[in-house]
């Protein structure tokens, strides 16, 4: 069969005209659904967080006047370490981390003043994964095994995890930690509720999913004993810590990369 | 036919060498040997999450399941046919009852030549020492599980919607 000259150049015009159809019609979508989503946060309004539309965006305070961790307090890592499992390796370089120590001007690389204030000088500071609002391991996770959940908090489907350690290149905080080996028999205590990892996998913190679900507060934050951290609805204006926000000046980790953390540091 | 004495010779050789292996399994016996599955004995429970016939064709695909809506979706209770509630926990709910996974899960996954990994990250009772007080702690329901049930099996967001309402 051959096909004429006219009927060739007809049917390439309906297609050319089908492909802007289609392009006119779904970025008419887009600009409606985006009038409707203006309407219902008010008109006017500029929104700079994708969550703020969200009713709950969870999110952690911790005071730094308050935390005695360079005191030689562990409380917080060992729940933490304890609960979920987690080997101690005894060499920095493979450890798994999910919540850990960090000199102040080491958490807070963008703030270097040579002068500060004394207390801060040589301050350790509680750190771990911020879950961000716009968390750079969910943008390059393959598989989709890093994902944000609705309320806010960073997942991760380990069943999923090839380990690939894209995000672990991706998160600018270095809160993703590898598991080269099997970590079981680096498990002094093994607390037989929550699974250990296997070999190939990435771990992070995830503020305690499985006890926010039940409705408890993650265990760092439970089992500080200065009660410095403090987890809770950063949409809702009466929270605990968003009036802590409003009283006090609070900094983050690395906030111009544009990752929005949403762990508060009070300083 | 030329040299029909050496091609059938050879022909019966190779055809005994080439079903060696089904000779192997019917002499060594390990072929016959079907799964002897020792079910659990539990007292507070009796019924599995889903009928007989369900779970012996589909468990994996419910496990599937359940490990999408907990992991990704928020949801931790299922319930099931007969309107039963049941943690959706693999560790719990499931390794619960069938605490030795050598007992029951192997007896037919070895059978078929299936190998599963569920056990490189989940605990058992067995795995953390049958007896210790870690594996006593899987034997017993914690309060925790009654007190989210009538508070709502989906995720926390609801519960902290209704708390800042």
């Amino acid at each position: 069969m051959s096909i004429s000259r006219r009927t060739l150049l007809k049917l390439a015009g309906i297609t050319a005209l089908g492909v802007t159809a289609e392009k006119y019609a779904t970025a008419h979508a887009g600009s409606t659904a985006a009038k409707v989503l203006s309407k219902a946060v008010g008109a006017g309004k500029r929104l700079t967080k994708s969550s703020v539309q969200k009713k709950v965006r969870l999110a952690m305070v911790v005071d730094l006047r308050k935390c005695v961790s360079d005191q030689g307090c562990t409380k917080c890592i060992d729940a933490c370490n304890r609960a979920h499992n987690i080997p101690d390796l005894g060499d920095s370089k493979d450890a798994i981390k999910w919540i850990w120590k960090e000199p102040y001007e080491n958490a807070f690389v963008d703030q270097e003043n040579f002068y500060m204030r004394d207390e801060f000088r040589n301050k350790m500071v509680p750190v771990f994964c911020n879950n961000c609002d716009n968390p750079p391991c969910v943008e390059v996770c393959p598989t989709q095994a890093t994902f944000q959940r609705p309320d806010g908090i960073v997942m991760m489907d380990w069943h999923r995890c090839i380990g690939c350690r894209y995000c672990m290149a991706a998160c600018p905080y270095g809160s993703r930690s590898f598991n080269w080996r099997d970590p079981r028999p680096f498990i002094k205590d093994i607390d037989p509720d929550y699974p250990t990892r296997m070999k190939g996998v990435v771990e992070k913190c995830t503020w305690c999913d499985e006890r926010v679900d039940q409705g408890l507060l993650p265990l760092c934050v439970e089992a500080c004993p200065e009660k410095a951290m403090v987890f809770g609805n950063l949409n809702d204006p009466k929270s605990e810590v968003r009036q802590l926000l409003k009283d006090n000046f609070s900094v983050r980790r690395k906030p111009g990369l544009g990752t929005s953390p949403e762990v508060y540091y009070l300083v | 036919m030329y040299d029909s004495g050496k091609i059938i010779a050879g022909l019966v050789i190779f055809i005994g060498l080439f079903t060696s292996p089904f000779w192997y399994d019917l002499s060594s016996g390990t072929a016959l040997q079907t799964p002897d599955l020792v079910l659990p004995t539990k007292a507070d429970q009796k019924e599995c999450v889903a009928s007989l016939e369900f779970m012996r064709r589909d468990h994996m695909a419910l496990l599937n399941v359940w490990r999408t809506e907990v992991v990704r979706d928020g949801i931790t209770y299922y319930k099931s046919a007969n309107g039963k509630e049941f943690e959706m926990r693999y560790t719990r709910t499931c390794l619960g009852c069938h605490a030795n996974t050598s007992q029951f899960c192997d007896q037919c996954h070895n059978y078929i030549g299936v190998s599963v990994y569920c056990w490189d990250c989940h605990n058992t009772p067995v795995s953390v020492g049958a007896g210790s007080s870690a594996a006593k702690i899987l034997n017993t329901k914690p309060e925790i599980l009654n007190k989210s049930k009538t508070q709502n099996a989906k995720s926390v967001h609801l519960a902290l919607e209704a708390a800042s309402q």
